[in-house]
């Protein structure tokens, strides 16, 4: 081929390179290509990066971004009626302001804690947006902010909690461990959140030394201070459960005169074994006792026969109607599940209707037992935040209250009521009487550690409302004493003292 | 365009105002870019802009001058992409300054400066590119002594590449490699068809002549042998990269990208097992967050990438990201994490993009111009820009191992801003000479 050398003349085109190769016009284009198709390469790994693993990368644990953006500005506030319980001070450090909580431990179950160091939790965690102000409702150009980053002033978040009911229940609790739920009846409204011992979120709520130390002790704490009892954690409700099988009862029609005799054999043995289903009290051990007497008297046996009769799936859809069985109880802290088993034998579904074998409940639900009672059958959804506002005080959100389940009919419940004050006027629940007031409540003592060998759970659920009123009582209650010194553990005798100081808190407004 | 009776005459256009609109334009973007950091920073524009504008600008408007005195029908784009990419580098060091420490940015002026005033230089004294040919072998040879010479000189970040002088420290591997393009330019422009087409035949393979291929591996060899000694990977991997593409491009030979991609396997390999350093590089490519699990807390990989992902789509806004969390080298090879962060993906994309239309601009000049040297020294200086911006990026964004390497004309470095600048010089000067119209017939 005569065009040997490289076209000194021609501009480009093929066969200009060695011998009818590609020429440097053509290899040219293809390595210029491929610089090009390099940094293409670049942009996709920039969107990917950028765009797909932002939220991902953003949220790892060792990124410090969003943790210095959250406490660049002071932290809108968490209040209790119409007074702050949280605020926020300047600091030197890398992130400019801190949390501080006035009476830290009081409402430390209500609010949570957020620490530079160890994050947010409960309503600090779930309205963390809102008070640090990134919530895109606060911004009035929504659109304009999210592209110019401005943040706005952080809101309030206005919970719906009483402080007099949440000293009562504080003081009542003292050094014992253990926990108070206090809800409005008539619309769900958490009116008391309380957790033995307690912690002071503010101890730790910077990203020092001292903060570091205040922490690692809480964690090391074998008391668990740092765990809401409240809502996080589940125990067996042990003879508060009979208020559920009652409701179910009557409401199944098992039993239509809570005073007529009951067909309930002594001793009633578990179906299908041969253990008898034992009473605490030997005022129980008859024949045919009824409703009436077996709720004042706390009988096993009766209760135990009842839910059996009143079977699985109705027990079931009854406590379910209460708040078992639902992991997604958002209030807007999640509560942690109570559990009804939903599979069982007759015998286990006995033991379980006297709230034993697998039976376990957060004190927030057994709240809603009563306060479903309470409030004519209807279980109103509880509800922690009353409205959020701005810093300027106008409202981002208000709370409706909302209907949870209808657990039976009223008919129903004015029969668990009387049961219930007939618990508390002449029975097990006697520490509960308030003067001036009418009071229904229900104790519970419930086995606790391998072979019981642990100090049972004192539990007792009550409603109050004063005695001239016939509307919903305006308050009810669940406590569980976990581990006292008291000697005699018992529900009315622990337990029932503390609901008594909480409903009169409420009942003095 | 004017029409003249009789032949239709053609009318060149130089395209020298589109050049001066562009530059101002740079210049300006720079300045507004300089005004916003103060505005985020401190909330007041910086007492200094204007004078840090007029500097800008006078450098920018002297190298136009230049370039309208002597290369009247150069490209119109690598100067102000120059000066952009410079411009934008001084913003970025300057709010980096605000928040780590040290105090780069009045340097790093003083380097472009030098930069401009080489780059004038070049554009009014090489009247031909041609000339350079001439010096191809004492350049390779220089080349190879500066490569050498920080070997003398202690270890900076692990790295054996700098040489330092009192106050004063330079990458001459920087400048090493415009002498290794020459080099490389020159020898491949003589010896082309006897790669191609001469020698031994293995099978289907043609096995260049020994005597031809030798000295250009020897020499190649010598480079990258030296810079794996000195553990700087960034650019021992740009080298060998101009060397395939070069080749590539001279000898239209496939074959020779195979064999190169197969020893560039071997090496990696080699040097991953044998190194420390690199292979805990790899590690950081492989899991960038595997530190964080590991309780070792985040890597400067993970930080960049946090960075990143900070700045989203639009990015936080000059000053206002976190820069500093990622630690030292946020001024030179993490510097583009910063970009991402408050430019966000919309401005690292069009960073990215400026870079790609220099690249561009450089082959495109390649392809035109007629002489084989000129034509493989202008792709071989494109190719150095495109590879350097991926290696740099690729690294920093997590695709490739980070090998620690200057973003062109952005990152904090003397050393990188006057060689950039005589890279685009040259650009400048060979889109001249491809452009020129041909002497009219009379």
């Amino acid at each position: 081929m005569a065009r040997g050398r490289s076209g000194d003349r021609s501009g480009g085109g093929r066969g200009d390179g060695p011998q009818g190769l590609p020429g440097i016009s053509v290899t040219g284009r293809r390595a210029g290509t491929f610089c090009l198709l390099l940094i293409v390469a670049l942009c996709v790994q920039a969107t990917r990066v950028q765009v797909f693993r932002a939220e991902e990368l953003n949220h790892n644990s060792a990124n410090q971004r969003l943790t210095v953006e959250r406490y660049s500005q002071p932290r809108g506030d968490i209040l209790v009626g119409a007074e702050p319980v949280t605020g926020s001070v300047p600091t030197g450090g890398r992130y400019d302001y801190k949390r501080t909580y006035t009476d830290g431990p009081t409402y430390a179950a209500v609010t949570g804690y957020s620490s530079q160091a160890y994050g947010n939790t409960q309503l600090e965690g779930t309205e963390d947006e809102l008070l640090s102000g990134t919530d895109t409702r606060l911004a009035s150009w929504a659109v304009w902010d999210a592209v110019a980053r401005r943040r706005n002033p952080g809101g309030d978040v206005h919970t719906t909690v009483d402080r007099a009911a949440q000293q009562a229940a504080m003081r009542g609790l003292g050094r014992q461990k253990g926990a108070v739920a206090a809800i409005e009846p008539a619309t769900g409204r958490i009116l008391a959140l309380a957790s033995t011992p307690s912690y002071d979120p503010g101890s730790f709520a910077g990203a020092s030394a001292d903060d570091r130390e205040a922490w690692n002790r809480l964690q090391a704490d074998a008391g668990q201070p740092m765990l809401n009892r409240a809502l996080r954690q589940t125990y067996p409700p042990g003879s508060t459960f009979k208020v559920v099988t009652a409701a179910a009862a009557l409401e199944g029609g098992v039993v239509t005169d809570v005073d007529a005799p009951t067909d309930t054999p002594f001793p009633y043995v578990l179906p299908g074994t041969t253990t008898p289903l034992v009473n605490d009290t030997r005022a129980c051990d008859e024949p045919g006792q009824s409703l009436a007497t077996a709720m004042v008297l706390s009988c096993n046996s009766v209760l135990g026969h009842l839910g059996v009769q009143v079977g699985l799936e109705r027990m079931t859809a009854m406590a379910e109607a209460f708040g078992f069985n639902d992991a997604g109880l958002d209030t807007p802290v999640r509560a942690a599940r109570s559990n009804f088993d939903t599979r069982m034998d007759e015998a286990q579904l006995a033991l379980s209707s006297i709230g034993q074998f697998d039976t376990a409940a957060t004190p927030l639900v057994m709240a809603m037992v009563a306060a479903g009672v309470a409030n004519d059958g209807t279980v109103m959804r509880p509800q922690l935040v009353e409205k959020l506002t701005r810093s300027d005080g106008t409202a981002v959100q208000l709370m409706e209250p909302s209907v949870y389940r209808r657990a039976m009919s009223p008919a129903t419940a004015g029969q668990v009521r009387r049961l219930m004050t007939d618990v508390v006027e002449k029975g097990t629940g006697r520490n509960a009487r308030i003067a001036g007031a009418v009071v229904g409540g229900k104790t519970g003592t419930a086995q606790n550690g391998p072979d019981n060998s642990g100090t049972p759970y004192a539990w007792f659920i009550s409603w109050a409302a004063p005695a001239d009123s016939d509307g919903v009582p305006p308050v009810a209650v669940a406590v569980v004493i976990a581990d006292s010194d008291a000697t005699d553990v018992t529900g009315g005798g622990l337990a029932a003292p503390v609901a008594r100081a909480v409903m009169q808190a409420v009942l003095a407004r | 365009m004017t029409r003249t009776a009789g032949r239709p005459r053609r009318t060149v256009r130089t395209r020298r105002n589109t050049e001066l609109a562009l530059v101002l334009a740079a210049v300006l973007t720079a300045v507004l870019g300089y005004a916003e950091v103060g505005l985020n920073v401190d909330g007041t524009v910086p007492a200094d802009a204007g004078e840090y504008g007029a500097a800008l600008g006078v450098l920018a408007l002297l190298a136009h001058a230049a370039v309208r005195w002597r290369a009247p029908y150069a490209d119109p784009l690598p100067l102000p992409i120059g000066v952009l990419l410079n411009g934008v580098g001084l913003v970025v060091i300057y709010r980096l300054d605000r928040s780590t420490p040290g105090n780069a940015a009045p340097a790093q002026l003083l380097w472009s400066a030098l930069g401009v005033g080489l780059f004038i230089l070049v554009v009014l004294l090489l009247r031909d590119h041609r000339r350079l040919q001439r010096y191809a072998y004492i350049g390779a040879l220089a080349a190879l002594v500066l490569l050498v010479l920080p070997i003398f000189f202690p270890p900076v970040y692990g790295s054996r590449i700098w040489i330092t002088l009192g106050p004063l420290s330079f990458q001459p591997g920087e400048f090493a490699k415009i002498l290794l393009a020459v080099f490389f330019a020159a020898y491949l422009a003589v010896h082309r068809d006897a790669l191609a087409l001469t020698g031994r035949r293995v099978r289907r393979f043609r096995l260049p002549p020994g005597r031809v291929l030798a000295p250009v591996l020897v020499i190649w060899a010598a480079f990258v042998g030296v810079l794996v000694l000195e553990t700087d990977l960034g650019t021992s991997l740009l080298f060998f990269g101009l060397f395939v593409v070069m080749l590539y491009v001279a000898t239209a030979r496939t074959g020779w990208i195979v064999i190169g991609l197969f020893l560039a396997a071997v090496a990696a390999v080699g040097v991953g097992w044998l190194s420390p350093h690199v292979h805990s590089r790899v590690e950081d490519w492989l899991d960038p967050l595997g530190s964080i699990a590991a309780g070792r807390g985040a890597n400067q990989i993970a930080q960049s990438l946090f960075a990143f992902a900070w700045g989203g789509e639009l990015g936080t806004g000059l000053g206002n990201g976190y820069s500093a969390l990622i630690g030292f080298a946020a001024k030179s090879d993490f510097i583009l994490a910063t970009i991402g962060e408050e430019l966000g993906l919309t401005g690292l994309i069009a960073l990215l993009l400026v870079y790609a239309l220099l690249v561009s601009r450089g082959f495109r000049t390649g392809i035109a111009l007629r002489d084989p040297f000129g034509r493989l020294l202008a792709i071989g200086l494109a190719a150095i820009v495109g590879l350097q911006v991926f290696v740099v990026a690729g690294g920093v964004l997590a695709l490739i191992p980070l090998t620690g390497m200057t973003l062109p004309f952005v990152a904090q470095g003397g050393s990188s801003v006057v060689t950039n600048w005589i890279i685009v010089a040259l650009l400048v000067r060979m889109s001249d000479t491809a452009r020129r119209p041909a002497p009219e017939e009379a």
